[in-house]
């Protein structure tokens, strides 16, 4: 379960501020405007924005004060999701390890998670050999192999055309549904919502609106969300 | 990791320790020159080392600025090449001991009554030029303040040069009162003030001065080391100013009588004798007919300016404003 | 707040900033109270506070106004061996200043080449010595500073902008009216700023080039102050205005920014528009006349010195073996420390950055003597040598470092600072499997830099000179005291050819390790 008590970040004068309870397993789209605050959201949840007040918690713990790399969670940019210089292989045994230092059994884990996004014979080349789907075929492998409980995506396939997209959401939608993850995705295209989020938060003028039922919600958008939709 | 640790232990283990000879160690501060191995530095070590039967360390570098930080918990035991117009300063420091050495017998132009400070070679200050350059080089003081501006002389900073100092007090002393003219009119001709002497003589050796500011005995290197004669001195009837370079005991020391016994050494034969081509200036106490031949030739004048040491730090300090007033314009 | 403080104690760079603050200061606070405080200064020590702040001024401007059509004709020009001139335009500010003195003197002296061309077409012969050689010799030096920064500058101009301006049919002067002008607005300041910063210590030129007291710069008074009057408080006093200088430089800098060009890219090679008739002519005459003045002085250096280097003393290759592996531990020393400070830098600590800058004006006379009067009850001068020189040159060499770090690990921070912390990287497994591969280039240029300017350092700290260990440029130096002019012409060829292979070998290792 992860909890939003209230949690209020602040950067200069831009204020964001939550208060709602998601259950584990649940599948979330976040959309609003430009600027809304809709990153600074899934920054509280990583830990690389800090809290003025308020808390949040994952079953009952409080997150402030452990360090984003020790947090339940994993999360995807919309790029950088990579290191240039390491190979495919390296990018996904950092899951395991974060100094490579990996066991056999890790790297047979490491090759498994590869094969299962199809990636294979990709395992020695360097990321910029490989082509966008393929880049982000290889940071899911490493959101599977950490398993977190929380999946944290920050426009992570916008650069990606329809039917690529549609892909790394179903590869996406399996992953989640192994581990059971809560997901938490940005995006500013209705059709993702659509397709892989029952649910929706709305993040406007400050604060992030508990989640509502997708499909309603874009059919009959509140007034500033009509606006940004179009 | 290791190798870099391994290497910089190798480079900073200074050489004189790696020579580890038996017996207890006597500690010389002496300046940069006596380090190289054309510098009278290794022959000193070696000769007195078969002597005193004890491990000369010489430290080369600062010797006065470093004695004065140290203080009485210097490591030094003796020190060497301090200069006549320096030792106010160092006396008055109440560092160093009395040198205990019969001054009969010395063979300087002057009478030399110091307790303190025992001179080992001396020489004059005196302008240099080379006679297949200059033809008619001035043959007075005044010839050479009164020469055409395009004669082009390097001299050396009062500040930072030991000959600069002397040139200084030279001047002051030639022509007292007046000094701030004779400045005036020498100015135009100095091509350039060089921190120290070797800057100064390097630019006359390139042929970009006509003169420079060096010593009486400077001649003698040419002919010595390069059978060139064309180097000569230009001897001034006005006088040349008198510097000696002293060795002197340290208060401080642990080893009174090793350093007793370097004293009696540096007026010993063997020492005076390498100094004429170890150092290229005259020895302290050395009979005239001991002296290489060309060394013994070299032109001499008929006067030498010596100034006590009271006399010269009194000068020093106005001699140098007079100075700075003309060339710091 | 607790959250800051957490950073700050995680974080190596902050501690190693205050060290060097403290260093800086300290020593100067040791200096100070050993002389029983400050003494007063003065009027020749006014005047050579006004000479230094004007000099610094002057060959400043005159090398960013000269580096401007040096760049600017490299930017738009093509040709064969483009890259290694550049490179070689580069030379001289890794040049041992005493080797680079040589050349000049033989160039610019009054028997050298140019005065005899002058005597030639009968004009009177002109000194190198006084307040025109030191500008002379300083504009040597930091030119190619400047043309490198600059150069920069007009290569970060996005080509799609110069594309733009010739489909709307712009002439040359349009085109330095809305593209080129508002660069340099932005360039100029900084490269300003590098050079006034690099000669207001200057040292070594002044000593040999000012011909007398009339072209003193503060830190030669400090010399004098503290070798020959050995007045303490006096060497305190220069030495804080000195750092006093500095802050306000700092200041100053913090409202223009120093480009990053100081050894960024010239590895994007986008053609510029190339104006032809005259313009092109004038390029072609620009970097022609940048060439002779850089190299010619670099040629007779060598051509002087080449033909004794077989009969050179065997001094010589000892001094050579030991001056490298000091300048190997001072550019490792720098690099590590660069690398922790430029990381706090780009963390966020913009305090560690002043820091960091502080070496490139304090006096290395008064660290040294700082340091001597801290240790002395510790080790003897003669232990300390050769490690502190190692020591101070390292930190001296730290202001340069920095320059090209910081840029490279705030770029390094913002592209993959969160992917690292999200995947937990921290400590020495995100020094070896992010910071090192990414920064290799940068830190292979910095350590080169490092190294070279190690290498050719005279080593004034006067008390810690261990003249029976000599460094290389110390040897030289003894050389020349020694009347062997020949030998010391040789060893400058010698100290010349380790300073550039060190920097090329490093800068190699850098380009050969990035991994891209």
């Amino acid at each position: 379960m992860l909890s939003f008590e209230k949690p209020e970040a602040r950067l200069g004068d831009f204020a964001l501020v939550a208060d709602f309870t998601l259950p584990a397993g649940a599948r979330l789209a976040v959309i609003g405007p430009s600027g809304s605050g809709k990153s600074t959201l899934l920054g509280m949840v990583a830990g690389f924005v800090p809290l003025r007040s308020g808390r949040i918690t994952w079953q009952g713990q409080d997150l402030a004060g452990v360090a984003p790399g020790a947090r339940p969670v994993s999360i995807l940019f919309q790029d950088q999701n990579l290191f240039p210089h390491l190979s495919v292989a390296q990018n996904v045994g950092l899951g395991l390890r974060a100094d490579l230092r990996l066991s056999q059994d890790q790297n047979a884990a490491v090759a498994e998670a590869l094969s299962q996004v199809g990636l294979r014979d990709m395992a020695t080349r360097r990321p910029a050999q490989l082509s966008g789907g393929q880049q982000s075929r290889v940071a899911l492998a490493r959101v599977a192999l950490r398993a977190q409980p929380i999946l944290l995506l920050d426009e992570a396939f916008a650069a990606l055309g329809p039917a690529l997209k549609a892909e790394m959401l179903a590869l996406l939608g399996r992953i989640a549904d192994r581990n059971g993850a809560t997901v938490l995705m940005v995006t500013h295209d209705p059709d993702d919502a659509r397709l892989f989020a029952p649910e929706t938060v709305v993040v406007m003028d400050g604060v992030a609106h508990p989640p509502e039922p997708t499909g309603p919600l874009l059919d009959h958008p509140p007034e500033g969300l009509r606006a940004y939709l179009g | 990791m290791r190798f870099a640790a391994l290497a910089l232990l190798a480079v900073t283990m200074p050489a004189t320790n790696a020579a580890m000879a038996a017996g207890p160690e006597l500690t010389l501060y002496a300046p940069d020159y006596f380090a190289t191995e054309w510098g009278p530095g290794p022959k000193i070590e070696a000769g007195f080392e078969k002597i005193c039967g004890c491990d000369l360390v010489m430290v080369t570098g600062d010797v006065l600025p470093r004695i004065m930080l140290e203080g009485d918990r210097t490591e030094a035991d003796v020190v060497i090449g301090l200069n006549t117009d320096t030792t106010l300063r160092a006396r008055e420091s109440g560092l160093f001991a009395p040198h205990g050495q019969d001054l009969n017998g010395l063979t300087l132009p002057v009478t030399w009554t110091d307790d303190t400070f025992l001179p080992f070679n001396w020489s004059e200050t005196a302008f240099i030029y080379d006679a297949t350059r200059l033809a008619n080089p001035p043959s007075t003081f005044q010839d050479l303040l009164d020469a055409p501006d395009d004669l082009k002389i390097a001299i050396q900073d009062p500040r930072s040069s030991i000959s600069g100092l002397s040139m200084l007090l030279w001047v002051k002393s030639v022509y007292g009162d007046k000094a701030v003219e004779a400045w005036q009119k020498l100015r135009p001709k100095v091509l350039t003030v060089t921190p120290g002497w070797s800057e100064a003589y390097g630019m006359f050796t390139e042929g970009e001065v006509d003169m420079v500011l060096s010593f009486t005995t400077s001649p003698a290197y040419h002919i010595g080391a390069e059978q060139d004669t064309t180097k000569r001195a230009a001897i001034f009837p006005e006088g040349h100013y008198f510097m000696a370079e002293l060795a002197a005991k340290l208060a401080s020391s642990d080893q009174p009588e090793l350093a007793a016994k370097f004293m009696d050494y540096v007026l010993s034969p063997d020492f005076q004798g390498m100094i004429a081509e170890a150092n290229w200036s005259y020895p302290s106490k050395l009979p005239r007919n001991q002296l290489p031949a060309y060394f013994a030739a070299l032109d001499r004048p008929e006067r030498t300016i010596f100034l006590s040491e009271t006399e010269a730090e009194e000068m020093r300090k106005p001699a140098l404003e007079e100075w700075l007033s003309v060339f710091a314009q | 707040m607790a959250e800051r403080l957490r950073t700050i104690a995680r974080s190596p760079g902050t501690w190693v900033g205050a060290g060097l603050i403290l260093l800086v200061l300290g020593t100067l606070a040791v200096v100070a109270a050993y002389a029983g405080g400050l003494s007063a200064l003065g009027p020749w020590d006014w005047a050579a506070l006004r000479f230094t702040i004007w000099q610094a001024a002057l060959s400043a401007t005159l090398s960013a106004v000269l580096a401007v059509p040096v760049a600017r004709a490299l930017a738009r020009r093509r040709f064969a061996g483009r890259g290694l001139l550049i490179t070689l335009l580069g030379a001289p500010f890794i040049l041992p200043v005493i080797v680079a003195i040589m050349g000049l003197v033989a160039v610019f002296g009054r028997n050298g080449l140019v005065n005899d061309t002058l005597a030639l077409l009968g004009v009177d012969r002109v000194s190198i010595f006084g307040w025109q050689g030191v500008i002379l010799a300083h504009v040597f030096f930091n030119l190619p500073l400047a043309v490198r920064m600059i150069l920069h500058g007009w290569q970060a101009i996005p080509a799609e902008r110069f594309r733009l301006a010739q489909s709307l049919g712009f002439s040359a002067a349009d085109m330095g009216r809305h593209l080129e002008r508002p660069m340099l607005r932005e360039v100029l300041p900084g490269a300003w700023l590098a050079v006034f910063l690099v000669c207001l210590t200057s040292f070594a030129v002044a000593l040999t080039l000012g011909g007398g007291p009339s072209a003193t710069t503060i830190e030669l008074a400090i010399y004098q102050a503290f070798r020959f009057d050995f007045d303490m408080g006096k060497a305190a006093t220069l030495g804080l205005i000195q750092v006093g200088l500095c802050l306000l430089a700092l200041g100053l800098s913090t409202r223009v920014t120093v480009p990053a060009g100081f050894g960024a890219g010239l590895d994007r090679d986008i053609a510029l528009p190339a104006p032809p008739g005259w313009r092109r002519g004038a390029d072609v005459l620009v970097i022609a006349l940048a060439a002779a003045f850089l190299l010619t002085p670099l040629a007779h250096v060598i051509l002087q010195g080449l033909p004794n280097i077989v009969g050179l003393p065997d001094a010589v290759w000892t001094a050579a073996a030991r001056s490298v592996v000091m300048a190997l531990i001072s550019a490792a020393l720098a690099l590590g420390i660069a690398l922790m400070l430029a990381l706090a830098v780009a963390s966020g600590q913009r305090w560690v950055e002043a820091a960091g800058m502080l070496p490139i004006v304090a006096s290395p006379l008064v660290l040294g003597t700082g340091l001597f009067l801290m240790l002395r009850g510790v080790a003897s001068a003669q232990q300390m040598a050769l490690p502190v020189t190692v020591a101070i040159n390292a930190v001296m060499a730290l202001p340069f470092a920095l320059r090209i770090l910081i840029p490279a690990a705030r770029a390094l921070r913002a592209d993959y600072g969160r992917l690292a912390d999200s995947l937990g990287m921290d400590g020495l497994a995100r020094l070896r499997l992010l910071t090192l591969p990414r920064l290799a280039r940068p830190l292979g240029f910095a350590g080169g830099l490092s190294a070279a300017l190690a290498m050719g350092d005279l080593g004034v700290i006067t008390l810690f000179a261990d003249s029976r260990n000599p460094t290389l440029p110390l040897l030289l130096y003894q050389l020349m005291n020694s009347y062997r002019l020949d030998d010391a012409a040789a060893c400058a060829v010698v100290l010349m050819a380790i300073s550039f292979a060190l920097f090329w070998a490093f800068d190699k290792g850098g380009r050969l390790h990035a991994q891209l």
